[in-house]
């Protein structure tokens, strides 16, 4: 937001690029959980579009992305985050479009890539000596400005060009964000996103953990959309290396599952209130029982001598088994994927 | 008067909006296309990417069941 208003200051016409990879946090979590409701179901992206008056493309690279996560070339920050290898293969996306646009629109084109990085600011991303590296291998080179730290770093061609004045961008630098907090109050902006990341689900252990162990039951580093959306959804437990469960903890996640139930076998409670399990595996006869225990425990049956749990395949076909639903203590702490 | 409809029911944000984003580009001004979600989300964010962007969103609200409906007219932007 900051380095689009430092632009429109000096009369420079911007237009916004959002990547969505998959792993956003907002939108989808904030649309299957009933206990985000309150935070609103705004895009972010397009709502500070709409405050910034700027034009927001929205781009979906998803497919490509899983290079970016399956083998980052410069590794990953603390959990399975590729942190550099995603703003290098984003700014690279953003480049061919502005290469596109120029070559489209010749001198009504756009003229370079601004970003609002900062010197310092990030432990993997925004170091001194990879924001260089991030304007050469993604090819932007010197058409990367960034507008809060410019003044930390070499002169870029739109400052050369005199397009940009320079004396007019900052050198923001650490992880202090009280002069960014400054210059958004100076613009009258008291409302933005949470500062510190937060933003990619790839950050987040417990949904590194759920990523990995995903990569380990099928003994292949790979993945489909379907499988990181419902990484972000319910309890997940593997009770057997070759199956796990999981499981809705509210309405809003039970409306989310439901619609995966012709692609995986799903339990759920009929005698009793409770959650919709959707198991990602293949089981036995005497595992689907052992499935329907551990759900027969979520659901409001936990207490009852026997709960009916309904067992359906994909195609529809059913079945049901009663069971005693599991007791807490008998659910090992490492049945839980990414924790408890 | 074309009005085009986009299913883009089971999709989560920000897959309604990218859709709507796809096909408005093929599609001249004045016509109107109708986007039927199941995310409520889109009710607030196809909204904003038609003001952002200078499209006239002509009515937008519940649809049929669980559904949202989002209709709008391309505008010359």
């Amino acid at each position: 937001m900051l380095a689009v208003k430092v632009m429109q200051e000096q009369g420079i016409e911007v237009e916004g690029v959002n990547f969505f990879t998959g792993f956003c946090v907002e939108g989808h979590t904030h649309a299957i959980r009933k206990k985000d409701k309150d935070r609103g179901k705004r895009n972010n992206a397009l709502w500070v579009a709409e405050r910034l008056g700027i034009k927001l493309h929205i781009v979906d690279i998803s497919e490509e992305y899983k290079d970016v996560v399956l083998n980052p070339r410069h590794g990953y920050g603390a959990n399975l985050n590729p942190c550099l290898d995603c703003k290098i293969f984003m700014v690279n996306k953003a480049s061919l479009m502005l290469n596109k646009a120029r070559e489209m629109a010749g001198d009504g084109g756009f003229d370079f890539i601004i970003t609002g990085e900062v010197v310092g600011q990030r432990p993997k991303s925004q170091r001194r000596e990879t924001m260089p590296l991030i304007a050469s291998e993604s090819g932007a080179e010197d058409r990367l400005l960034r507008p809060l730290s410019a003044l930390n770093m070499p002169e870029t061609l739109p400052e050369r060009e005199g397009w940009v004045d320079r004396s007019q961008l900052h050198g923001f630098h650490g992880r202090n964000r009280k002069p960014q907090m400054a210059l958004a109050k100076r613009y009258g902006l008291d409302d933005y996103a949470q500062p510190a990341g937060g933003c990619c689900f790839l950050t987040d252990e417990a949904y590194s953990k759920k990523l990995a162990d995903l990569w380990q039951a099928r003994n292949e580093r790979r993945y489909e959309l379907d499988d990181i959306m419902l990484l972000k959804v319910g309890r997940h437990l593997r009770p057997r290396p070759h199956f796990k469960l999981i499981i809705s903890r509210e309405q809003g996640e039970n409306n989310f599952l439901e619609g995966y139930r012709y692609q995986f076998t799903s339990l759920t409670p009929v005698s009793h209130r409770g959650p919709l399990a959707l198991v990602d595996g293949t089981i036995t006869e005497d595992e689907q029982r052992l499935a329907a225990s551990i759900l027969a425990r979520y659901s409001q049956g936990r207490a009852a001598e026997a709960v009916t749990v309904e067992v359906r395949a994909p195609d529809g076909v059913s079945r049901e088994v009663q069971v005693a639903p599991m007791p807490a203590d008998d659910i090992p702490e490492d049945w839980h994927v990414g924790g408890v | 008067m074309t009005v085009e409809t986009l299913d883009a029911r089971r999709l989560l944000c920000p897959m309604p909006v990218i859709r709507t984003q796809n096909r408005v580009r093929e599609m001249a001004p004045g016509e109107e296309l109708e986007v039927i979600c199941t995310d409520p989300g889109a009710l607030a964010d196809i909204p904003a990417w038609c003001r952002v962007h200078g499209h006239e969103v002509v009515q937008a609200g519940p649809g049929d069941g669980n559904e949202v409906v989002v209709r709008l007219r391309v505008g010359n932007g």
